[in-house]
Order: structure tokens, then sequence, then C-alpha cells
């Protein structure tokens, strides 16, 4: 008898191959590239070289702030934004379905998309890194691993809220809000301001959103070596919330 | 197992809301044979493809592909099945070759993708994105994408909507080639000359559930001694009838049951015998009545008369 294991690839070689397939289609697209690589890089030298932007940063370098923020800028514009976009367009055009009727699977598909959104995020990190530590940063090194970990739960998080809203609403709309989302969540969101520094109640509202919590966990890691409890608690509270609400309204056509 | 045919339906139900969009619909196909599922658009074609592919759930009935259950025995039947949707589902910022090579790095054994896209001329536009492919061309490395894992069934939703004639003869040619390596091939479709040259075995669907079926011959078979022609609608069949009568035994024929039925607005339906006599006779009372002939055909009927006769609809 034959069996799925005799006709189909191995199931590493799937994930693998799809992973690539993401990681190549968003690195290739002219606007996922600006959104995800070009606009952090843009934003970290204007954030440091210029005075554009108050930022109170009382013993701390202007750089050894920022660049945190970024990081966690740009973890959001590739779990969320690219990734909705991508998702929300290809649900559309049926490559959703199709890919589901192959030996991948749906399983499949999400993993290659979840290690295709990491893949891009280690582009990032290593571009942003390299322009940041050009420009004088100076990362507290034993928080790498915590901020390790805050990427990857942000992802989660971030890559949750994704499937949501690609899964729910119609492509244009996706296209719309993701961008949306991101450009509110990067000005008012606490990601690239510290949430104590921001106006009233925003001071209270940034720590609990997801963005707050990222940007508070990256700033916390790599500039003091740990992560502050709470971010942790916000963003599994936001991954559980959103990973549950994606699996339950995600709709496949 | 390995007996099984392709696809057995049963009793399938699905409803989208209140929208009923299959009700009770029983098919089987076999391996090495076309099964074509004919019929307008909305009748239930895709949803019941869509169930045999583990896309979508049935609501009641069963669904056995190669035997197996497309949900429950999803990762089984997963290699084993090829899938062309009809929208495609095919990313649009890729290359045409890079997507069917993806699809082939997700099987053990998938057939030569280079010699796959000579086969469907594929290498014209090999390195240009999917968004800029005409209908045609997306339809054809749809196609490519469906088979190139080798799969003992294909489930093909309007494969030639939107080819050219060159296109579709190509498609043709490859659909036979299948079915000679006894691949099971379904394919729905709403074109009457597809379903006629390809198929062995139709199953006319309306408004969810099957209203004929048999092979290709049987169904043209049925009825074939008669004289069909197109006319202004509102014409007086019982005068039409009387005058064939009258020449009948004229010259002593006996054509049985000489009947004359409108069947739709402006389609007519001659009974007995469609010989010379008769179809001078029709066109000779057509030009008395100072009417224009647009259209007749004798003897063989083709599945759209059949479809007609049926409903009494046209199929588009």
């Amino acid at each position: 008898m034959t069996d799925d294991r005799t006709l189909a690839a191995p199931a590493w070689r799937r994930v693998a191959s799809q992973t690539s397939f993401e990681t190549r289609a968003i690195l290739r697209n002219g606007e996922q590239l600006l959104i995800t690589i070009i606009m952090p890089v843009l934003l970290l030298v204007g954030l440091t070289q210029t005075d554009l932007v108050e930022i109170d940063s009382p013993g701390v370098a202007r750089i050894d702030l920022v660049t945190p923020g970024i990081l966690a800028l740009a973890v959001m514009s590739t779990a969320f934004t690219s990734q909705a976009i991508a998702t929300a367009f290809d649900r559309r055009n049926g490559v959703l379905r199709l890919l589901a009727t192959t030996p991948l699977g749906r399983g499949g598909l999400l993993a290659g998309k979840i290690l295709g959104v990491l893949a891009v995020e280690i582009v990032q990190v290593v571009v942003v890194g390299a322009v940041a530590l050009g420009l004088g940063w100076r990362p507290e090194l034993s928080g790498v691993p915590a901020a390790i970990g805050a990427v990857l739960l942000g992802t989660a998080a971030f890559t949750s809220l994704a499937l949501l809203l690609a899964g729910t609403l119609r492509a244009e709309g996706v296209l719309a809000v993701a961008n949306l989302v991101l450009v509110l969540l990067a000005v008012g969101g606490g990601v690239l301001v510290p949430a104590d520094q921001m106006p009233g109640i925003m001071q209270h509202v940034a720590v609990i959103l997801p963005s707050g919590a990222l940007g508070e966990a990256m700033r916390g890691a790599l500039i003091d070596g740990g992560v502050p409890s709470f971010s942790v608690v916000v963003l599994l509270g936001w991954t559980a919330a959103l990973g549950w609400g994606a699996g339950k309204l995600f709709r496949w056509q | 197992m390995p007996d099984s045919p392709a696809v057995v339906v049963s009793g399938l139900r699905k409803s989208y809301g209140s929208t009923t969009a299959v009700d009770g619909l029983d098919l089987s196909a076999a391996r090495g044979a076309v099964t074509a599922v004919l019929g307008p658009n909305g009748a239930g074609k895709t949803t019941t493809v869509e169930c045999c592919e583990g896309l979508r759930r049935p609501d009641e009935g069963t669904v056995r592909v190669l035997g197996l259950d497309p949900q429950d025995d999803a990762r089984t039947l997963r290699p084993r099945v090829g899938v062309m949707l009809q929208d495609g589902g095919l990313p649009t910022g890729v290359r045409a070759l890079e997507m069917l090579e993806h699809v082939a790095s997700m099987y053990a054994d998938p057939l030569d993708t280079d010699a796959l896209a000579e086969r469907l001329g594929l290498h014209g536009f090999a390195r240009t994105t999917v968004r800029r492919l005409s209908g045609g061309q997306r339809q054809r490395l749809a196609l490519a994408a469906s088979v190139v894992g080798r799969p003992e069934v294909v489930f093909l939703d309007e494969p030639s909507a939107g080819m050219d004639p060159q296109s579709r003869h190509a498609v043709w040619e490859l659909v036979r080639e299948l079915r000679a390596d006894g691949v099971g091939i379904v394919l729905t479709t709403h074109l009457m000359d597809e379903a006629e040259d390809l198929a062995d075995h139709v199953y006319v669907v309306d408004r969810g559930t099957v209203i004929a079926e048999g092979s290709t011959a049987e169904l043209l078979a049925s009825g074939a001694a008669a004289v069909r022609f197109r006319a202004p609608r509102g014409l007086d069949v019982a005068e039409l009838a009387r005058t064939l009568a009258e020449g009948d035994r004229a010259r002593r024929a006996d054509p049985g049951g000489r009947t004359v039925t409108e069947d739709a607005p402006g389609a007519y339906t001659v009974q007995g015998d469609a010989d010379a006599a008769t179809i001078a006779a029709v066109t000779r009372w057509l030009a008395d009545q100072d009417v224009l002939l647009t259209g007749l055909t004798v003897g063989r009927r083709t599945l759209e008369d059949v479809f007609l006769d049926l409903t009494g609809r046209n199929l588009r």
C-alpha cells in the first residue's frame, strides 16, 4: 500500500520549501521591503541623528534607547502588517486553499508562514543592528537572550493579529487597516517612545497594548539586561486572545 | 482499496446559511476515465468538488475519494489527489515556473517540471510573474500544478475558462493522456463541447442535484430521431404538426408519432423521422410563415439540447 510517507516529500522539506517561498515573496516585494526594512532604518537614523521627535533618555545614550524600539517596530511590521497583507491577498486569490490541497496542508502552510516571518526578522535585526552599531549603539549583551525571547513572543502576538485580520476582512480592507494600525501603534502605542514619556492616560494604555509591551520588553532587555515580567504577561495574554480569535474566526475562503 | 472507484459521492448536502448549494447529490467517477459534472453557474458543481478535495465539510452524505474520507484521511489523500481550483489559487507575485517548482517540491517524486512546462507551453512565460499572465496562461499553469505530483485522481474546476482554443487543445490532450495512464479525472464545466469531446461519463447537475447521468453517448442518443430548430418564439406548433402530417400522408410515410413542441422560447423539436423530406417541409412551412430560421440540427443532439429538454432552460 502506498501512503503519504512515500508519495509526499518529508514534512521538514515541505515546511522548509514553504518558508523559503514566503521569505522570498516578502523580500522581493517592493512595498513589503519598504515597510519592513527601509522604514525602520530611516526611523532609526531620523530619531537618533535629528531632534525632530523629543525623547528623553536620562542616563542612557539616545541610540541605546531608540534602537530596541526600532527593533520592536521591525518585528511588528513583519509579523503584523506584512503578514496580514500577504495572507489576505493569498486568501483572496485562493492560494491558501490550493496549497492546503497539496501535501503541505494547512498545518504546513501555517508553519511555513511563521518561519518565514522569523527569517525576515533575522534579516531586519542584522540590517537594523548593523546600522545602529555603526551609529554607536552599545546594547547590554547579557540581555540578548531575553530580547530574543521578547521577539518570539511579540511575533506570536502580532502574527496572531495578522491572521485574525487576514482571515476575516476583505483584502483591500486588510491593506488599509494593517498599515493604519502600524502607524497608530508606532506613534501612540509605546513602541518607539517609552510609555512613561507619553501624555496623560496614554501612559497607562500603552503598557497594556502589545506594541507597548514589546517596546518595554526590548528596552528592558537591551538596556538593563532583563524583561519586565508585566510585559511578558501582557504579550502572553494578547497571544492567547488573538490566537484563539484567529483560530475561531479565520475563513479560508 | 486499490479497486475502489476514484470518487463516490452519495446523498451530499451542503448549505451556506439559508442557501442550499448541494441538495442530495450522488455521483461516482471511475479511474482511467473522465467524468464531467455539467451544469449552469450556481448549480453546485464547485461546492461538490470542494467537498471531494477536503476543502469543505459536507452537511450530510458521504464523500469517498480512492475509498478514503477527504476530511479524516486528508494526510493520506493529499499526495494522491491533484486539484485545479476555479480561481487558480496562484500567488500573484511569483514567477510562473517558480510556482510550479514550489508545488513540485511538496512531493517525493514529482514530474519533471521542465518537461511538463514544455508539454503545456509554459516556457514562453516561465519568468513572468503570475500577475502579468493572461487567463489562459494562468489556467495552464494551474493545470500543471495539479498534475505535477503524479496524482491518481485529479479535480479540474472549469479548466477551460478563459482559455484560447490552442491552450484548450493542449489541456484536452493532457487530460486524455492522464486518462490513458489510469488517472481518474473529474471536471466541472458549463461548456457543452468540453463535456462532449472529453468526457466518458456525464452528470448533468441543476440546483444542487443530478438531473441526468450516463455515458456521453447514452445521453446524446435518446430522442435521436428528431429535428430541432430555432426560430422566433410563439410559432403555431399545432399548425406545423398538421402540415407535416399531411406531407407524411401524401408521400405514404409513417413517421411514427409526429409532434412538434416549443421546448423553450424559440427552440422547437419535431419528433419522428428526421429525413430530408421532413426538413424540407419544416423549412418550407417557416418560409410560408415568413419567419427566419436561425438554427437547425438533425438527429444527433447536443448536451445543450439534453439540458434544455431536462430543465426547459438554456445552460448559459
